[in-house]
């Protein structure tokens, strides 16, 4: 069991470190950040396992499963999505590169 | 060796942390962004892999089985789904991490009902981590099958908001008795009541504000996996949780604050629908242009503003709007777009999309540097978008859309309407925009309206 106040502490710390790196996001960024951040907590996922990995009743065991998975579908699919958006602004470039050789010729 | 393994495990979580943190910084800015999923991605896989480590576990099937099947559906779905139905994605996949940490928050409370010890604040947390995570999961779903079109109207009721808070004070109250009394029957009625609860309030909201409220949900999950984290005694849960809690909370009213509206009014103060959206039909009549007439008009004229909206996204007609805009340079004509904060359905959305069809970055302008600039403007081409573009936000203070910030197309010299019918936008509020002088409707679906743009530019 955890200390009470200590994790207070890191709950008011890790409430900062999050405002503080918002803060200054573009505009751009709003929507594939909150799909990072819907990633980020997918972490649920591992509580889910440790959780289903000690249920001994057959409530316990459905309940546990449900949480898999929906953690899983958390952490997989907020992964993929993210991925996908910010892939588009690596591309971006590449592209224009490619069109300005193009007007040039 | 055994005698180290959790301490490893302790360490690896830290390390998750970390790489949960370093993730989302670098997510946050354009240059590294791509970067930052990576990092937070493989502190995932770290994370996972050494939970299978963990002392004591049994039921490793199960686990398995849970784990593959829904990364697996998960993962085609989210290759699969179009860059168009993102946000309802991650409303879904933001509801399943709400739902993950409520389940666990029963369980562990399931635990204590059968006699199993638990101190006050573990069981508090716990309670209130069922609480959240239930309302961000029946949430989060109503919110993507409003997006998704399967639900497609709002559904309110007179006195809609005091039933609400009545309710809600009864299931927290009932909560409260619950910490007191744990046995099965509570905690199964007190998890409904908050499953009902997240049906209830979102049910109302209409569509424009449904960006924040997913949001809201985000930071919700992210607040519930941080509480459920201290429960279960599990940094990495606690510290991510509680990132994307406060994390989510700022950008939530980053939102609030682009659209002029406060969190509590997108929650209690439905939007749109009734009459008092400002005037209604005796604005005049609308005009409606031809393609090939539209296309001459911006042919000939010096500068064109793009203001591109949801319904270009929906008929994925943004490709040939690129197609149609590098016509329009090659006649010489100065092409910008003007994006919304909250164009699409959510802030930056639109600019993903434009991204995607390889629009480049210095032909979009914000807002606030666009909208000085519409007086000088020859043609507004506005593309799918309705309330972004409401002169009643600015003019109308009896408008339920009043003082959101607006792109005032309607200062531009001529104003070109692509829409698809004649009908209110998302907020459900008449547009006088579309009633002005200079004003011409070209009525049909983004993508066949670009087409015969691009077709009339092409004939010149």
């Amino acid at each position: 069991m955890i200390d009470g106040f200590v994790a207070v502490y890191v709950f008011m710390l890790a409430a900062f470190v999050g405002n503080e790196i918002i803060s200054k996001v573009p505009v751009v960024l709003h929507t594939p950040l909150m799909s990072g951040s819907n990633f980020i907590h997918g972490i649920v996922l591992v509580g889910a396992m440790v959780a289903l990995g000690h249920a001994t009743t057959d409530l316990g065991k459905i309940f546990g499963f449900i949480a898999v998975f929906l953690g899983a579908g958390n952490a997989a699919g907020g992964y993929v999505v993210t991925e996908r958006m910010l892939e588009m602004f690596k591309t971006k470039k590449k592209k224009d590169v490619k069109k300005d050789e193009g007007d040039k010729k | 060796m055994s005698e180290y393994i959790p301490l490893l495990i302790k360490v690896a979580y830290f390390v998750a942390a970390v790489l949960f943190i370093v993730g989302l910084r670098r997510m946050s800015a354009p240059g590294t962004a791509k970067g930052g999923i990576i990092w937070a991605g493989f502190g995932m896989v770290l994370a996972t892999l050494i939970t299978f480590l963990t002392p004591h576990m049994g039921n490793y099937v199960l686990i398995l089985a849970a784990l593959v099947s829904a990364t697996a559906i998960a993962w085609i779905s989210g290759k699969k789904v179009a860059m168009t139905d993102m946000p309802q994605m991650v409303a879904l996949y933001n509801g399943m991490g709400g739902g993950s940490a409520a389940f666990i928050g029963a369980m562990e409370l399931y635990k204590v009902s059968n006699g199993h010890e638990l101190s006050a604040i573990p069981m508090s947390l716990a309670l209130i981590g069922v609480f959240i995570g239930a309302i961000s999961l029946t949430g989060s779903l109503i919110a993507f099958g409003k997006l998704q079109g399967l639900i497609d109207k709002r559904y309110t009721f007179p006195g809609q908001n005091i039933f609400n808070g009545i309710f809600a004070l009864a299931v927290i109250g009932f909560g409260i008795y619950t910490f007191g009394h744990m046995e099965a029957m509570n905690l199964w009625i007190f998890f409904g009541g908050a499953l009902i609860l997240g049906f209830l309030m979102t049910l109302p909201i209409g569509g424009a504000d449904m960006p924040v409220v997913i949001s809201l949900y985000n930071a919700f999950t992210g607040l519930a996996v941080s509480f459920e984290g201290y429960v279960l005694g599990n940094w990495a849960m606690i510290v991510a949780g509680m990132l994307v809690g406060a994390a989510g909370t700022l950008l939530t009213q980053l939102m609030a604050k682009a659209m002029n509206r406060s969190i509590a009014n997108v929650l209690f103060g439905s939007m749109g629908g009734d009459d008092s959206g400002g005037a209604g039909g005796d604005q005049g009549e609308m005009k409606e242009i031809e393609g090939a007439d539209a296309a001459i008009m911006m042919a000939f004229a010096e500068r064109v503003v793009i203001v591109p909206g949801y319904g270009l996204a929906v008929a994925q007609a943004q490709h040939k709007l690129w197609e149609m805009t590098q016509l329009l340079t090659e006649n010489g004509v100065d092409v910008k777009f003007a994006i919304h904060p909250v164009a699409g359905r959510m802030p930056g959305h639109m600019n993903v999309l434009l991204a995607e069809a390889g629009v480049p970055y210095d032909m979009i302008e914000d807002m606030e540097d666009i909208n000085p600039q519409f007086k000088q403007t020859d043609v507004a081409l506005v593309i799918g978008a309705n309330d972004v573009v409401n002169p009643a936000a600015r003019d109308d203070p009896n408008s339920s859309i009043y003082g959101m910030p607006i792109l005032e197309t309607d200062l531009a010299k001529n104003v070109i309407v692509i829409k698809r019918g004649r009908g209110t936008g998302f907020a459900g509020i008449q547009n006088g925009l579309f009633f002005k002088d200079n004003t011409k409707m070209l009525f049909g679906d983004a993508q066949d309206a670009i087409g015969e743009l691009i077709t009339g530019l092409k004939e010149l």
